[in-house]
């Protein structure tokens, strides 16, 4: 076949196989809240109520799409926009199993934390084009959140960078095949799920939403589709955020069996549903105890990792 | 009938204290002046002082910080239009009278003094520096009866909208609608209104900037998702950092207290039970405490165990609300479904006995509606076993965990003097290491008779705030125990002529019985003239009912004092220097209803 049909069609099937599942995960989501909530949940709507991220959908692109008096409209309609498209990059770079991938990047782990930068512009600019007082605080912490969790997020890939030898993300997987990096990359690991966490702005993360604080945050004044696209945002971020830490530290589509893409979903899967889980417990720390946090225990706890690992592999090599 | 030999059947107390209350009386008189006081007998056993409106900034003063025992809690202050009442006869000449109520705690008094006023608008000197808290409660006054307190910093309306013509609580303020003429909003009137909306942070005493910087004000409220109801929070922030909070009342205003002036003694109970809407049957018995001792009417004790039972039924309902809540306020989703659900077997039980949920109007005049229905014991039982691991379980959930721990302690904290100085009662109180119960200083209704501790934490900060409810919740499932255990067998309700509704049992055989009934049911029942005011140690606090009769068939004043009043007073005091999300986690932790804060 020839090989621009061939990456066309991954695009495409890559494309609706995410946006369906953003759509999945929000009915898996409340389905699984209201499980350990002891609730029903969304149950009406198709079998098991499957379908109620196609009447939120619809509903959704039929509501009124307003725009404040005094919101900066260019960019107000722009921020949602930046969320689904760097989302959605994020996710050509990773190998779903051997030879498939969008996108075979030598620089893939580099192409992932811009993206994640220039996602983050999305709430920021959202919250201050909104002209919202809720919205511009939400806004704000957005910001702060990134200056702090952009720092360590990126150092705690670098030990994997350091194993490997490579920012490739295929060639990291290739590089698993005897040890998944979660065994000497640990801290790593824990560093970059919290980052991550903090990059989609989950709870207990959610502090640029905080609803019971600043009623939703960012989003505050947003409706109709332009919600919806930072609620597919989230979600597909959520779903990018499972597969890299699959992808980095839990050697991506391999495993014994079944087929390497069932391997990939089924790992992915499980980081999408703890992360749920994380929600269901969890409260919601202060921001600036956030930020503390990161800057005076994750940051040295980064560092740390990175030295030593370096020093391991320079011994080793030696 | 002797209201006072009945009264001390009703409520135990230390054979001294009218001996004490004498020499306090007496006290104060040598100091101040024999010749300017006046005392009054009520039913309730409170002492009484009437004087001028000239010496009272100085005997308050006096009280609080000379007399022995000195009085540190402005409890109450309120005020009754005297221009209309039939009784007026009895009582020192005044168009409108102010009411002073003080409380020691320990030991345990109480003094009421009342100050007449004459002219128009009548006025008196505003106490706000002795004591903070009586900022409200002169604005409510100011709000309610068109009195002026001169000195006064901010004599704003508290609960009435700002364009609001007349004076409430007034006897020539009409009590319905339908006698206030046709309504319209024409263009100017509209455009008027619109103007008195418009925020002036200098009307709200906050600056605009400072030399450093110019301040965000923030609405949180009247809609907010956490503010629980319809309040609304203007915050002066620099950054998120808070300067200043102003709450800003009146939105669940319902005018409760003019409708006590307008309903029979037996048909205001309904009412009270939306008062504070999480406490039901709680806010029952303090109306119903001050009625019978008005009435003379003494409870038989199957009635006042069942009373105490729903009372702490009520009690863990309440506290299971405010524990889902204060938890999804420092953002943890899940508990607050996990507490619902148990409420939802309490409410169970509750209807199982009442007939209804949340506002069961349960309670009557001389005891309770009905008496207990078959198997109520199995299902407070079956509770009683079930709920105790739950309690832990969430402990481990919520109190254990280490984020919430941060969120919570040191947040928004007062010491107990800071406490009393505003008001704070109930576990509020209790948090800041004092362990004062109404239900052991001066057990009401039969709480002599059971075994419970009272649960105190020391620092005072939200989390404490926290941990003294939960165990409350473990005391009151003792007490609850303890009802099931030795409930009394016999009446439900009292014999006495003036319960509600009547004893039924001889109207068919006899024409007298048929008529007292027939009156008493049709009319309501005479209550005999006097003052009193019962008081219980609610879900939040302590809240209190002070009834004045002129021997009619519906009241002529119905104070309501409620413990959110000025819990919510004190939030300002407590917030200053915190953030917005600390601002969030007091309110979680403070257990207010906004209806209870403007009834």
């Amino acid at each position: 076949m020839n090989p621009a049909i061939q990456s066309l069609l991954l695009i495409q099937g890559v494309l609706v196989g995410l946006l369906t599942l953003a759509g999945l995960l929000v009915w898996i989501e409340r389905r699984l809240l209201a499980l350990w909530q002891d609730r029903l949940g969304p149950n009406r709507c198709g079998p098991f109520g499957i379908l109620i991220f196609v009447a939120d959908g619809i509903k959704m692109i039929t509501k009124e799409d307003w725009i404040p008096p005094g919101a900066d409209k260019p960019v107000f309609i722009l921020a949602p926009a930046i969320i689904v498209i760097t989302a959605l990059l994020s996710f050509t770079i990773i190998p779903l199993a051997p030879g498939i991938a969008i996108l075979d990047l030598n620089i893939g782990i580099l192409f992932f934390l811009a993206l994640s930068s220039m996602g983050i512009y999305s709430t920021v600019l959202g919250g201050w084009a909104s002209n919202n007082k809720y919205s511009l605080l939400g806004g704000l912490r957005m910001s702060a959140q990134m200056f702090s969790y952009e720092v360590f997020m990126g150092l705690s890939l670098m030990g994997v960078v350091i194993l490997s030898g490579s920012l490739n993300l295929r060639e990291i997987v290739e590089a698993q095949s005897g040890m998944w990096f979660v065994l000497p990359q640990f801290a790593g690991f824990l560093i970059f799920m919290v980052a991550g966490l903090a990059e989609t702005h989950r709870l207990p993360f959610d502090m640029p939403e905080a609803e019971s604080e600043l009623i939703a945050g960012f989003h505050t004044e947003y409706s109709s589709m332009k919600f919806g696209m930072f609620f597919v945002g989230e979600y597909v971020g959520l779903t990018v955020i499972s597969a890299i830490i699959v992808t980095l530290f839990f050697g991506g589509w391999q495993g014994p069996f079944l087929p390497p893409f069932v391997w990939f979903a089924l790992k992915t899967l499980f980081f999408i549903l703890f992360f749920i889980l994380l929600r269901a417990a969890l409260p919601r720390p202060r921001f600036d105890q956030l930020l503390a946090w990161g800057w005076k225990f994750i940051l040295p706890l980064a560092l740390l990792n990175l030295v030593v690992t370096g020093a391991i592999v320079l011994a080793r090599a030696g | 009938m002797n209201s006072r030999t009945n009264e001390t059947d009703l409520q135990p107390r230390p054979e001294e204290a009218p001996q004490e209350s004498r020499s306090l009386m007496r006290e104060i008189k040598d100091k101040h002046g024999d010749n300017s006081f006046r005392e009054q007998s009520t039913s309730d056993g409170i002492p009484t002082l009437w004087t001028g409106a000239d010496k009272i900034a100085d005997i308050l003063r006096y009280l609080k910080h000379k007399a022995r025992p000195r009085f540190p809690m402005l409890y109450d202050l309120t005020a009754v239009d005297e221009r209309v009442r039939a009784d007026a006869n009895t009582l020192p000449d005044s168009d409108f009278t102010v009411v002073y109520h003080l409380l020691s705690l320990e030991p345990f008094r109480e003094i009421r003094l009342k100050v007449p006023l004459k002219g128009d608008p009548p006025s008196i000197p505003s106490i706000t520096r002795l004591w903070p808290t009586a900022s409200w409660y002169e604005r409510e006054v100011w709000d309610m009866f068109g009195i002026r307190f001169d000195g006064h910093p901010n004599l704003r309306r508290l609960l009435m909208p700002l364009t609001w013509k007349g004076h409430p609580l007034r006897k020539d303020h009409p009590a319905r609608a339908t006698e206030m003429g046709q309504f319209s909003m024409p263009e100017d009137r509209h455009i008027e209104e619109e103007e008195a909306l418009r925020f002036k942070p200098e009307e709200w005493g906050m600056e605009q900037k400072s030399d450093e910087a110019d301040f965000m004000f923030l609405n949180i409220g009247p809609q907010h998702p956490g503010t629980h109801g319809v309040i609304r929070f203007v915050l002066q922030l620099d950054g998120e950092e808070i300067i200043d909070v102003v709450p800003e009342l009146g939105f669940h205003h319902r005018g409760a207290e003019k409708m006590g002036e307008r309903q029979s003694w037996h048909t205001y109970i309904p009412y009270t039970d939306r008062v504070d809407y999480l406490s039901g049957v709680m806010n029952n018995l303090p109306y119903l405490m001050a009625v019978e001792k008005l009435a003379g009417i003494t409870v038989p004790d199957r009635a006042k165990v069942i009373r105490i039972m729903l009372c702490e039924l009520f009690r863990i309902s309440n506290h299971l609300v405010w524990y889902g809540t204060y938890a999804q306020d420092v953002g943890q989703m899940s508990p607050v479904f996990y507490m619902f659900n148990d409420r939802e077997r309490l409410l169970g039980i509750i209807e199982a006995i009442c007939g209804a949920r949340m506002h069961p109007n349960w309670f009557r005049i001389g005891g309770v509606a009905a008496d207990l229905p078959n198997g109520w014991d199995r299902m407070v039982r079956e509770f009683l076993d079930y709920f105790p691991s739950k309690i832990d379980e969430y402990d481990g959930m919520v109190m254990g965990n280490r984020i919430l721990k941060v969120r919570t302690q040191g947040i928004g904290a007062y010491n107990t003097e800071e406490a009393i100085e505003w008001g704070v009662t109930g576990p509020s109180l209790r948090a800041t290491g004092m362990g004062w119960d109404l239900r052991k200083v001066r057990p009401y209704g039969g709480y002599d008779q059971f075994e419970f501790e009272i649960p105190i934490a020391h620092k005072g900060d939200c989390y404490d705030r926290a941990i003294v409810r939960i165990e409350e919740m473990r005391q009151s499932l003792r007490i609850i125990r303890q009802c099931l255990d030795n409930m009394p067998d016999g009446p439900y309700k009292s014999d006495h002529p003036l319960t509600t509704p009547p004893i039924k049992d001889g109207t068919m055989h006899d024409i007298e019985t048929l008529i007292t009934h027939f009156l008493n049911v049709s009319w309501g029942p005479v209550i005999p003239a006097g003052e009193a005011s019962g008081c219980v140690e609610g879900t939040k606090g302590l809240y209190s009912y002070y009834l004045i009769s002129e021997k009619g068939t519906i009241p002529y004043r119905v104070r309501i004092r409620t413990s959110s009043f000025p819990h919510m007073q004190i939030i300002p005091f407590i917030s200053r220097g915190h953030t917005v999300p600390d601002l969030l986690a007091i309110i979680g932790a403070t257990d207010f209803v906004l209806a209870d804060v403007d009834r």
